[in-house]
């Protein structure tokens, strides 16, 4: 296929997945900030997600306070900023646009629809889980957090959706390899950095395990990733943060883990092989069999930001691969 | 001129014209609010589909619905037989034109169209001069508008060489009646329409360099952020042929190949859809960003067709338009089976002294202007309006044409008050390759606003399903 045609279903793909991950991460701090807890702290919260996304200086620049509104309104509805939940659905729709012709209608109609929903409205008040999306227009002030958590809840079922519709009538060929590809490549990012900001905040007191503060904090991290029931039936146990460790980085069956995501890029990858990517599968190979066969206590003895940092800059380097090998130009 | 339009569906008696009899029983029958009702759902399809076109000129990257009108163009089986034969015979003979004008120009040394009309207009390509291309094809898909003025008088107002679009709303309109109305479809025999994808890419494999034997087709775009990109996307995901974009090709040793995620695939028929100017920054406008680099050489060595074939403009310039009847005459020895609507050529003094003689009667407009921008409708402008283009004129007259305002046929439509006439016309696609064929049927467009005779979507215009009847 022409190499254009992968990079934007690639993008369109990984878009889509960081508006969801973004809605996930959002969600759990906005779910924090309801508990007890010093304002000192909740802003400290809210600085570890801006500064793990890299967006701390941007936000800076335009707002004075690090509030819960402030930060939702510059995450997820500010186009100015490129990687709000607003800037990531317009470019998904917008890289889906492009290759429209490769798509089924069923994508496209669906990727289109959610960014004129996202378009036409500033906040979400009337979401079921139906799928009925009855909105209206309030001001994010005015919101209240179950408002808020409407939108979260909305923008995630809009990526099921589209997972969904891409899984049910996409043709298997290399058009739906490279976008599981962006899908896996982005959710493996996501993971590490959702559980690095995490784990950063909570250590401290996190070792003490089993006050009530705690127990919601990484309750609060398992349901943002979805982990929280997987985590009861997989461990019947209490919530520690070395297994909460294990879970998302370790477990094949976890659909969100680092070892999970990777051992799909590199199936994917094996897929659309080409005379030029022999290193970019040994090392997504590479990476896969260290997650296999790794232990989390060796994960600790590094220290799991380390070992996070480490991560993010092997998954970047396998994206920047990936353009190199086959999307920007794999010919002259 | 009869000062009150043909009306398709009515007689002057009123009277409901036979064809369109079924039809108007079936709308008189059908409560309002389910007409209604389908209206809105035909808008919501549209939308949630993306069948939408971008309007240059308003904010960067506005989308716009055409609107779509549910009362069907209908034509009778025995107008619609002449209409094709005379298209047919239009084309060839303008394909004849092209590639005698690129050769042995017999038709000016014969004296029949004065030699600097073509030779020193803009639109005639010196660089395809003695090229000779697969079955001496040049426009490879042509839309030539027609429109009616009266029972079985039509009229070509445009021939469409060079990029013609809108046939995608001609097959997205009727897969649009067919979902919305099903049972209108039992009640008449429409000849169908879906066909044309696959009809165009046989006309392109058809035309492929010689010694290909399964060529490979690519459609080529300037993108996303162009006008008809929808119709672009569209047709190539209909024909299951890549679109690409000037980007995506690139020329090494005079072959064309594609950029794919497992190297580079030759390309040997190019259905392109932007313009000679932007196709080789080498060879013409240098700050193209569209085009591709060497693409001409290619051409010339014939190692790849392009369709339409670079330099078609000079067929279908409206300075060159007086002619085409002569064409036919001169190529096929037939008389033509369409009319010319007669045109004042405003480089001629006594054509230009005549129309500026009656300037609130007639139509002007400039030479290579296309969709509807820059024309001057004499009877709808205001007093300045027609001073100012009085001058405009007067500057170059060399630019410009002008033609009697047609009685434009109307159509029912339904507009905010109901149903009312509005001018309609016709664009039928014909496509020439190992033979001349066409869909029976086109795109028809309506102007909405009342009494308007522009129906270029860009100007408001609408369109509506064209039904050919069978029987």
């Amino acid at each position: 296929m022409l190499s254009r045609t992968a990079d934007h279903l690639y993008w369109m793909a990984r878009y889509t997945e960081r508006a969801e991950n973004l809605a996930r991460m959002l969600d759990v701090n906005s779910r924090m900030s309801l508990l007890p807890q010093g304002a000192e702290i909740l802003e400290q919260g809210w600085i570890a997600t801006l500064t793990i996304i890299g967006l701390m200086d941007a936000f800076r620049q335009r707002y004075d306070a690090v509030t819960s509104s402030n930060v939702i309104e510059f995450m997820s509805f500010d186009r100015d900023n490129p990687m709000s939940i607003y800037s990531c659905l317009r470019a998904a729709r917008e890289n889906a646009r492009a290759v429209r012709g490769t798509l089924t209608s069923e994508i496209w109609e669906t990727l289109n629809a959610t960014w004129l929903e996202m378009r036409d409205a500033s906040c979400w008040t009337g979401y079921s889980n139906a799928g009925n999306a009855g909105m209206r227009r309030t001001s994010l002030r005015s919101a209240t957090e179950a408002e808020v958590g409407n939108f979260f809840e909305w923008v995630k079922y809009r990526s099921h959706v589209a997972r969904g519709v891409i899984q049910g009538t996409m043709l298997r060929d290399e058009a739906w390899h490279f976008t599981w590809l962006g899908t896996y490549l982005e959710r493996a990012d996501s993971t590490a950095r959702i559980l690095d900001v995490k784990y950063h905040l909570l250590l401290p007191r996190g070792e003490q395990a089993g006050g009530a503060t705690d127990y919601y904090q990484w309750s609060a991290l398992l349901h943002s990733v979805s982990a929280f029931e997987i985590y009861r039936r997989v461990y019947r146990d209490l919530i520690t943060p070395r297994r909460v460790a294990e879970l998302l980085v370790l477990r094949d069956d976890m659909p969100r883990s680092l070892r999970r995501c990777m051992s799909q890029v590199h199936m994917h990858l094996e897929s659309v092989r080409n005379s030029q990517s022999a290193e970019t599968e040994r090392r997504a190979g590479e990476l896969q069999a260290s997650l296999h066969f790794g232990r989390i206590d060796s994960v600790f003895e590094v220290g799991l930001h380390e070992y996070l940092v480490r991560f993010l800059g092997q998954v970047r380097d396998l994206g920047d691969r990936v353009s190199r090998d086959f999307l920007v130009s794999a010919t002259d | 001129m009869p000062a009150i339009p043909y009306d398709e569906m009515h007689a002057s008696d009123g009277e409901v014209r036979e064809h369109y009899r079924t039809f108007a029983s079936w709308l008189a029958r059908t409560p309002s609010e389910r007409v209604a009702h389908k209206r809105a759902e035909a808008d919501t399809l549209f939308h949630r589909v993306g069948i939408t076109f971008t309007v240059y000129g308003e904010e960067a990257g506005t989308e716009r619905l055409i609107p779509f009108d549910i009362v069907p163009r209908i034509i009778p089986a025995n107008e619609w037989k002449h209409l094709a034969a005379g298209l047919k015979q239009r084309v060839r003979a303008l394909n004849a034109f092209t590639n005698d004008i690129y050769h042995s120009q017999e038709i000016l040394r014969a004296g029949r169209i004065p030699a600097e009309q073509v030779l020193c207009n803009g639109q005639y390509r010196p660089e395809m001069q003695g090229i000779d291309v697969p079955g001496s094809i040049y426009a490879h898909i042509a839309g030539i508008d027609v429109v009616r003025a009266g029972e079985g008088e039509f009229y070509v107002l445009e021939d469409n060489l060079r990029v013609p679009s809108g046939v995608s709303y001609m097959l997205e309109d009727r897969r649009m009646m067919m979902r919305l109305f099903p049972e209108l479809f039992a009640l008449h025999s429409v000849a169908p329409v879906e066909h044309y994808p696959d009809l165009l890419l046989e006309n392109l494999r058809s035309v492929a360099p010689s010694g290909v034997n399964d060529p490979t087709v690519a459609l080529l775009t300037p993108g996303a952020y162009n006008s008809a990109y929808f119709e672009h996307a569209f047709l190539a995901q209909q024909m299951g042929i890549e679109l690409v974009e000037g980007q995506d090709l690139f020329v090494d040793d005079e072959f064309v190949y594609m950029r794919t995620t497992r190297g580079p695939q030759r390309v040997d028929v190019i259905y392109r859809r932007i313009d000679d100017d932007f196709l080789d920054p080498l060879v013409f406008r240098p700050d193209s960003m569209l085009g591709i680099p060497g693409l001409l050489a290619a051409y010339r060595a014939g190692r790849v067709t392009i369709a339409n074939a670079i330099g078609t403009g000079v067929a279908d310039d409206k300075s060159i338009y007086p002619y085409v009847p002569e064409m036919v005459r001169f190529y096929l020895g037939e008389e033509p089976l369409l009319s010319n609507v007669p045109t004042y050529v405003l480089r001629r003094r006594e054509d230009l002294e005549y129309t500026l003689a009656h300037l609130s009667e007639l139509v002007v407009k400039e030479v290579h202007g296309a969709g509807g921008y820059g024309m001057l409708i004499g009877p709808a402008a205001s007093k300045a309006e027609l001073e100012a283009f009085r001058q405009r004129i007067l500057r170059s007259p060399e630019r410009y044409i002008a033609q009697p305002t047609l009685a434009l046929s109307a159509c029912p439509t339904f507009v905010d008050a109901g149903i009312a006439p509005r001018h309609i016309d016709l664009r039928p696609f014909v496509l020439s390759g190992r033979e001349v064929t066409l869909v029976p049927g086109g795109l028809t467009r309506v102007a909405l606003r009342e009494g308007s005779l522009v129906v270029n979507s860009s100007q408001g215009g609408g369109t509506k399903d064209t039904w050919v009847l069978e029987r």
